[in-house]
């Protein structure tokens, strides 16, 4: 069929008309992928691949570095950061953006691709959704922390004051937030374990101790692969999908009404939900990439996770990131075309006043290296990639910081504008924020299945037979496609 | 092929309850050919287990359509409900906030978190539905007893009947399930 040097069964990065690419590569069968999925989590705890130990040692301390930056804040207050007038949101806020915008690749890959019948998503959705959990949770932090008076925190909640009896303003975009994040953490977390539980269920069965037979034994509830779950479950996943659909969009777009809903120049923008979406995906892939590409190559996976997957991500990356370069480009249109004069101030504030280093970091990052992926050979660069995804997690924070800051920075008046600096906790809470993010996934990487070993079953069942009733062996479909 | 005990025999087999048969299939295909003659055959109280959700099977099974989706939208429309109820009875009703010159009770600005409440009504009961109707959490059953069993979550195929089906009978529903083309009958003994 194909006159390539490399036999199609190793390179299903080839695009082979009318032939649909493998997704899992070499001679696998259901048995094999579960051995090599499930021996991650099963091997000694003190056996765990030395790379793993030195990881997670480094953000574990970065964790423990976190809590004292959380602990100073509370004993001192948030004048330890660098807010004051007129830039009241600092990087609690930019941090807060940065990371829900990071969880929304997960959601993506597990719903939309999903329902789009994307079968490649099977073998990055579980460590996708994972890191959606995780970076949502890094997320929550800032809100929670941010408020000043933390033993306060469940004003964010719709409860009546105890003494007039109050409520929250409902009218308000910052109780929005509350309700929209906290959905979002909720619904990703039920889809999260709900897709784990028949892969419990064969850590459960594949168990050679009590400990490990009773653990995973509980959180798998007795699954026992009965047709009769499949098909409730099954349904129950679509449904969760189709709702998460909606919901991953409405996230960032709640999140940027934070802004857009304010009267303040370069945030009084109706770009913002759409523009805030295609970014947080953006980001969101990179960072799925990065960890990704670590993960397969600690744990020998790239049968399972393989160069096509990746060359798939880069190509989202790449459709991204021209999204949020158009959108960088309209806000500027706009800003001219609109004749404000207070919104093309903020413009070209952003892009030649003080912080104009920001907003070229953010540019270069964001817009100029993801276009590098319309090369094929950078598209499946592994080195190429890591460093390319390094960079897009970068510019977004930047532009997080870029929007936030700048615009407050220098609104209407210049008798009230002033520059903000952050200070050393600022910055250490960030990085501590990194690593509680890499501490979870390490975490996960350990002790869950990090590939939906059931839902990989059912591509390899299907590679060949498109959706006919019943399956064919893989072995055959192996000798097919090697043919 | 004869049937055997789960435990492999031994002492005591005479007290023990049989709980039902399990039959061992190497392929869905096999699987699914055998599921069409269980069906056929009248049995209820039985099932298939795969590894993975294997398509076509409910209707080699005979099984309906599941009514968890109305259950979904039902949540959601609770949901729907409750957002639009909470906004109205916090700032209009019960402590009415003048924000802004705004009026008290306007749809627009309500309808973010009414669209959120929705999502997490319908996403609870769509968990929780499962769930229920799946009869989870249930830590014990006859087929865990089986130690082939334990390959049903990772490459094997499985047909159980249980004893307590109006058709089940000791000897005939052991010959019936013979005759299936599976690589391994067992009995289920609790």
């Amino acid at each position: 069929m194909s006159t390539a040097t490399v036999p199609s069964s190793l390179d299903n990065t080839r695009e082979v008309p009318g032939h649909r690419p493998q997704l899992v590569l070499g001679d696998n069968d259901y048995a094999t992928v579960t051995e090599k999925v499930c021996r991650v989590v099963e091997g000694p705890f003190l056996e765990t691949p030395r790379t793993w130990w030195i990881l997670f040692g480094i953000s574990a301390s970065i964790v423990g570095m976190l809590l004292t930056m959380v602990g100073w804040l509370f004993y001192k207050g948030v004048g330890v950061w660098g807010v004051n007038n007129p830039v009241g949101w600092g990087f609690a806020i930019v941090n807060f953006v940065f990371w829900v915008g990071i969880g929304h690749a997960g959601t993506l890959i597990s719903a939309i691709l999903y329902l789009f019948r994307q079968q490649w998503r099977t073998a990055i959705n579980r460590s996708a959704e994972a890191m959606t959990i995780f970076a949502v949770i890094c997320a929550l932090l800032f809100p929670g922390i941010h408020i000043g008076r933390v033993w306060l925190a469940f004003w964010l909640f719709p409860i009546p004051d105890q003494q007039l009896w109050t409520w929250p303003n409902f009218r308000s975009p910052l109780l929005w937030d509350v309700f929209a994040v906290g959905t979002y953490f909720t619904v990703s977390l039920l889809f999260w374990y709900m897709g784990m539980i028949p892969d419990l269920a064969t850590l459960r069965d594949r168990a050679t101790n009590k400990v490990r037979e009773v653990a995973y034994g509980i959180f798998a509830l007795g699954w026992r692969g009965s047709n009769r779950h499949w098909q409730r479950y099954e349904r129950a996943y679509l449904c969760l999908a189709a709702l998460a659909t909606p919901l991953v969009l409405s996230v960032h777009s709640v999140v940027s009404f934070d802004f857009a809903v304010s009267q303040l120049p370069g945030w009084h923008t109706t770009i913002f939900p759409p523009y805030f979406v295609a970014g947080a995906i953006f980001s969101g892939f990179a960072m799925v990439l990065f960890l990704l590409v670590i993960a397969r190559s600690i744990y020998g996976l790239q049968e399972i996770i393989t160069l096509h997957h990746l060359e798939n991500m880069n190509k989202i990356i790449l459709a991204t990131g021209s999204m949020v370069g158009y959108a960088y480009g309209i806000e500027f249109f706009i800003a001219w075309y609109g004749g404000n004069p207070y919104e093309s101030f903020a413009f070209t504030n952003r892009a030649f006043g003080p912080y104009a280093w920001a907003y070229w970091i953010m540019v270069s990052c964001n817009v100029i290296t993801p276009q590098l992926f319309w090369f094929q050979k950078i598209r499946q660069s592994i080195p190429a990639m890591m460093v390319i995804a390094f960079f897009v997690n970068v510019g977004m924070w930047f532009e997080r910081f870029v929007i936030v800051i700048t615009s407050l920075a220098a609104d209407f008046l210049p008798s009230s504008w002033g520059m903000y600096w952050p200070t050393w906790v600022d910055l250490m809470t960030l990085l501590g924020s990194f690593g509680l993010f890499f501490t979870l996934f390490l975490l996960f990487l350990r002790f869950l299945p990090m590939v939906a070993m059931a839902e990989l079953k059912v591509v390899m069942a299907h590679a060949k037979s498109h959706g006919d009733t019943v399956s064919r062996g893989t072995k055959e479909i192996a000798a097919e496609a090697a043919r | 092929m004869s049937a055997q005990t789960a435990n492999g025999g031994g002492n005591g087999m005479e007290q023990a309850k049989l709980a039902g048969y399990l039959l061992e299939f190497e392929t869905a295909e096999a699987l699914a050919d055998a599921c069409a003659k269980v069906r056929d055959a009248g049995y209820t109280r039985w099932d298939a287990h795969t590894p993975f959700p294997v398509h076509g099977l409910d209707a080699h099974m005979g099984l309906k359509p599941t009514m968890l989706p109305w259950l979904v939208f039902g949540g959601g429309a609770t949901g729907c409900l409750v957002g639009l109820g909470l906004q109205w009875w916090a700032n209009a009703e019960n402590y009415p906030l003048i924000i802004s010159g705004k009026p008290f009770w306007s749809i627009p600005a309500n309808i973010p978190v009414t669209f959120e409440l929705t999502v997490l009504f319908s996403a609870l009961t769509a968990f929780l539905g499962m769930l229920v109707l799946n009869g989870f959490p249930r830590l014990h059953h006859p087929v865990f007893s089986s130690n082939r069993f334990r390959r049903a979550t990772t490459d094997r195929f499985f047909v159980s009947v249980e004893a307590e089906d109006p058709y089940f009978d000791e000897s005939e529903t052991g010959k019936f399930l013979q005759g299936l083309g599976g690589s391994h009958l067992e009995r289920l003994e609790v």
